[in-house]
């Protein structure tokens, strides 16, 4: 199959059906609606389930039960519906299933706007539910880098028995890029007979579940959870640098739609002869601490610009990184508004100064 | 010649504002009968309005009293805690079908079972209109949504919720009608419904429902007219009409 | 190299389907391509508009704020998005429903009566694809050739004569911005 232009949702819905998901509960809600409307066609074409659940709570909840029953599960939604998937979220790592969940997200907080926003940023990364659990999150920047990472989550999803959530901010689900669906190949899927709820002919029963009155039961669960965690920020580790090497000068962090508008201001900076580049964490939890260290630690550097569609989130977890050894710097956009590269090319000379490359 | 005389007005209870409801939309016929009621009735500023998440999240804009915007389905909740907290004060939701009907269930079903002392507009028009034209739970038989792109199949999305028979059911007392908007004749008495559903409110008697039929000529793909003719033939003999429940007729055991 | 078009006027007026079909065939062409869409509440009555991005690299920010190109198919995308075109850059007005041109003197103007060619072919809805042509044609984002390629592969599987009707509309489209009578170069 050659080349198709798509758009983001329906590519993510697509690649779920790649990745061999057996069933998808959903809630609409802009600017994610068209995964629901794609997947309505698509799932019973492939014999897949397909259900329109009465809340986002709901749909959540849906994934836990067939999650539980041994099937490959997912939802998708948009920011106000991911805040009631929390408790889902907190219930599945608890009782340690794989399932994917997919946030479009949009501008808030409370019911904000339709528009592209990273304003879920550490809601997705510190958790939307209660309790100690921790998602495993990746954040694409093209519709191909957001079908491959949905792919990837269904196979990361069964080694961890854990959720994964892919972020999107709502231009990933609007735009239309060409997607390659060729060089995808379907996760093998998880042997879940040892736990599945399926029915106990000649075994004895399986319980699913996440109550545990013994405090020394419970704390061995947390540690494994937290072994989990340690797993995944061993292997799991995803980035990319990009004009890194001699390392700039100025150096952005940016991640998702943000990093493509940094892209263009880099290339436009480099044109003018200045030294700058960017360290666009693809995992962002795991958080990608060392790697940008490495870069950011470098004496060449002098500063760092974190820039997000967000009051800073991510900055966050860019300022534990750096543990203070470097100036770091914000500029966010927020609204639904998306900075646009002339933006991001001011204010990287402010930073520049006289002599670094900032012409005017 | 004799001085003109008035004699059609905008309500104060509403703003002088254009809507952004699509031509053809019912939304705004529905709002001038709560608006005329609120009018006749003088109860405009004491009134707290709740809007939902849906083509009326905006009403805020229109109805001329004070106002809250709640999140997706949760309506009723905001209003239980508005008028428990000024039981003097009259408070509403108008809600849509998704909202009320779909993700907001638990919310209604509960404050009607309480016996809130509010009033709740329902508009039910088949779909989820703000979104698109996705299906609602009561979306009818093979209708053809974005997510029914094979019509709605009753075997696997169920029956439409017939919202107010169902909340009819409980045996708190509650005023429950259904009534329609398509037409003068019908809109006349939806009127009456209306201003009765706020006047039980207005002498603190009981919950009160009105379920208001409503048309959605851009997601359901028809003209105006073709709509109020759908609504006609598809929704009035599934959505029965009238009145469903009634404090002055307490339930027989 | 990077290219871009921002094609903007009603919703209905086919607006997207216009970019979408630009966008294929820049990947006809083998090129990157990436189609963004307004998706505000503006979508419903107000101004629609798409902007395509063609390029032979990677594709940077989806975010054009300088467009090279403008279309703009009815007045209101006109007074929003003249303004933006980037300086020397080509701005193409619907002339049917627009009698006005910007008062700007550094960028290209050229008027296409979109609706009336469309209308003379009795294909009134079709203003779209006239103005795809007269764009394609008059810019050279992507080659007469490829997005022809593009109408035979997308319309070839519809019923009857629509693919000829479409092709017969953005031919005419291509010879009014190639006629060049009402090109006003300021
Ligand atoms: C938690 C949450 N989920 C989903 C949405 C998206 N959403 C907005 S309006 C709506 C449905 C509107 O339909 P309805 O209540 O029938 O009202 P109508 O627009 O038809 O008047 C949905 C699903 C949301 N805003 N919040
Ligand atoms: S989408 Fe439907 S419900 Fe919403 S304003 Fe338009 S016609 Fe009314």
């Amino acid at each position: 199959m050659p080349k198709k232009l798509m758009k983001g949702n329906e590519a993510l819905g697509e690649a779920a059906i790649v990745a061999g998901a057996q069933a998808y509960f959903c809630y609409p809600i802009t600017p994610q609606t068209e995964i629901a409307e794609y997947l309505a066609k698509r799932m019973p074409e492939v014999g897949g389930v397909f259900v329109q659940a009465e809340s986002e709570l709901a749909a959540s909840q849906m994934i836990f039960g067939a999650a539980a029953a041994g099937a490959r599960v997912f939802t998708t939604s948009s920011s106000p519906g991911i805040s009631l998937m929390g408790e889902a979220m907190s219930y599945i790592t608890a009782a340690e299933l794989p399932a994917v969940f997919i946030n479009i997200m949009r501008c808030g907080p409370g019911l904000g706007g339709i528009l592209p926003s990273q304003g879920d940023y550490l809601q997705a990364v510190k958790g939307a539910g209660h309790g100690d659990y921790k998602l495993l999150v990746l954040a694409p920047s093209t519709i191909q880098e957001a079908v491959d990472l949905t792919i990837e989550a269904f196979r990361l999803a069964d080694k961890y028995r854990n959720p994964v959530m892919i972020i999107g901010d709502g231009l990933i689900g609007q735009m239309m890029e060409p997607v390659d669906f060729e060089s995808c190949t379907k996760p093998p899927r998880l042997d879940c007979s040892a736990w599945a709820t399926t029915g106990c002919a000649g075994r004895e029963p399986h319980i699913v579940k996440t109550l545990f009155l013994d405090p020394n039961v419970l704390e061995e669960r947390n540690r494994t959870l937290k072994a989990k965690y340690e797993r995944m920020t061993r292997e799991e580790i995803r980035f990319e640098t990009y004009c890194c090497d001699p390392p700039p000068d100025l150096l952005f962090a940016a991640y998702g739609t943000t990093a493509r508008v940094v892209r263009t201001a880099v290339d436009h900076l480099r044109e003018e002869g200045a030294s700058v580049g960017m360290f666009r964490p693809i995992s962002v939890y795991p958080f990608p601490d060392d790697a940008l260290r490495q870069v950011a630690h470098h004496p060449a550097v002098r500063n760092v610009l974190v820039v997000e569609m967000s009051m800073g989130q991510m900055l966050e977890d860019v300022q534990s990184a750096l543990q203070g050894r470097r100036p770091l710097h914000f500029y966010g956009r927020g609204g639904g508004n998306v900075p646009a590269p002339e933006e991001l090319i001011d204010e990287a000379r402010k930073l520049l100064g006289n002599g670094h490359g900032g012409k005017r | 010649m004799s001085a003109p005389t008035t004699i059609f007005r905008r309500p104060e209870a509403l703003r002088d504002a254009f809507t952004h409801y699509c031509p053809g939309c019912t939304h705004g016929i529905i709002h001038r009968l709560v608006a005329e009621t609120l009018d006749e009735l003088g109860l405009r500023e004491r009134t707290v309005g709740i809007a939902p998440v849906g083509c009326s999240v905006l009403c805020y804009n229109y109805f001329n009293c004070d106002m809250q915007e709640a999140a997706h389905g949760r309506a009723p909740a905001l209003a239980t805690g508005v008028k428990r907290v000024l039981p003097d004060r009259i408070v509403f939701t108008y809600q849509g079908d998704g909202d009320l009907a779909s993700i907001g269930t638990a919310e209604i079903i509960h404050a009607a079972n309480r016996g809130e002392k509010f009033t709740t507009i329902f508009v039910n028009n088949a779909i989820y209109g703000m979104t698109g034209g996705q299906m609602a739970p009561t979306t009818m038989p093979n209708q053809v949504t974005t997510t029914c792109p094979r019509g709605r199949d009753v075997n696997t999305a169920g029956w439409p919720i017939p919202v107010a028979d169902v909340l009819a059911q409980l045996r708190t007392p509650a005023y429950i009608e259904r009534v329609a908007v398509h037409t003068p004749r019908y809109t006349v008495q939806a009127k009456r419904a209306i201003r009765q559903a706020f006047q039980y409110q207005a002498e603190n008697r009981c919950y009160s429902f009105v379920e208001v039929l409503s048309t959605c000529p851009t997601n359901w793909g028809k003209t105006p007219n073709e709509s109020v003719q759908w609504l006609e033939d598809v929704m009035v003999p599934y959505f029965k009409l009238g009145l469903k429940k009634s404090p002055d007729r307490p339930p027989v055991d | 190299m990077q290219r871009e078009v921002t094609f903007a006027g009603f919703g209905g007026q086919g607006i997207m389907t216009a970019g979408k079909l630009l966008a294929l065939a820049g990947m006809a062409e083998g090129k990157e391509v990436c189609w963004i869409p307004s998706y505000g509440p503006e979508m419903r009555g107000g101004t629609a508009y798409c902007t395509v991005v063609v390029a032979d690299r990677l594709i940077g920010s989806p975010i054009v704020n300088d467009p090279e190109n403008v279309f703009a198919f009815n007045r209101p995308s006109l007074d929003k998005f003249a303004p933006r075109v980037r300086p020397g850059g080509l701005l193409v007005i619907n002339s049917s429903l627009i009698d006005v041109q910007s008062p700007r003197h550094d960028i290209t103007q050229v008027l296409v009566p979109c609706n009336d060619l469309a209308n003379q072919l009795k294909n009134g809805r079709s203003i779209n694809i006239v103005g795809l042509g007269a764009f394609v044609a008059r810019s050279g984002m992507v080659s007469l050739e490829a997005q022809r390629s593009v109408l035979h592969k997308e319309f070839g599987r519809k019923k009857g004569d629509v693919l000829a009707a479409t092709l017969e509309v953005f031919e005419a489209g291509v010879r009014a911005a190639q006629g060049d009578k009402e090109t006003v170069r300021a």
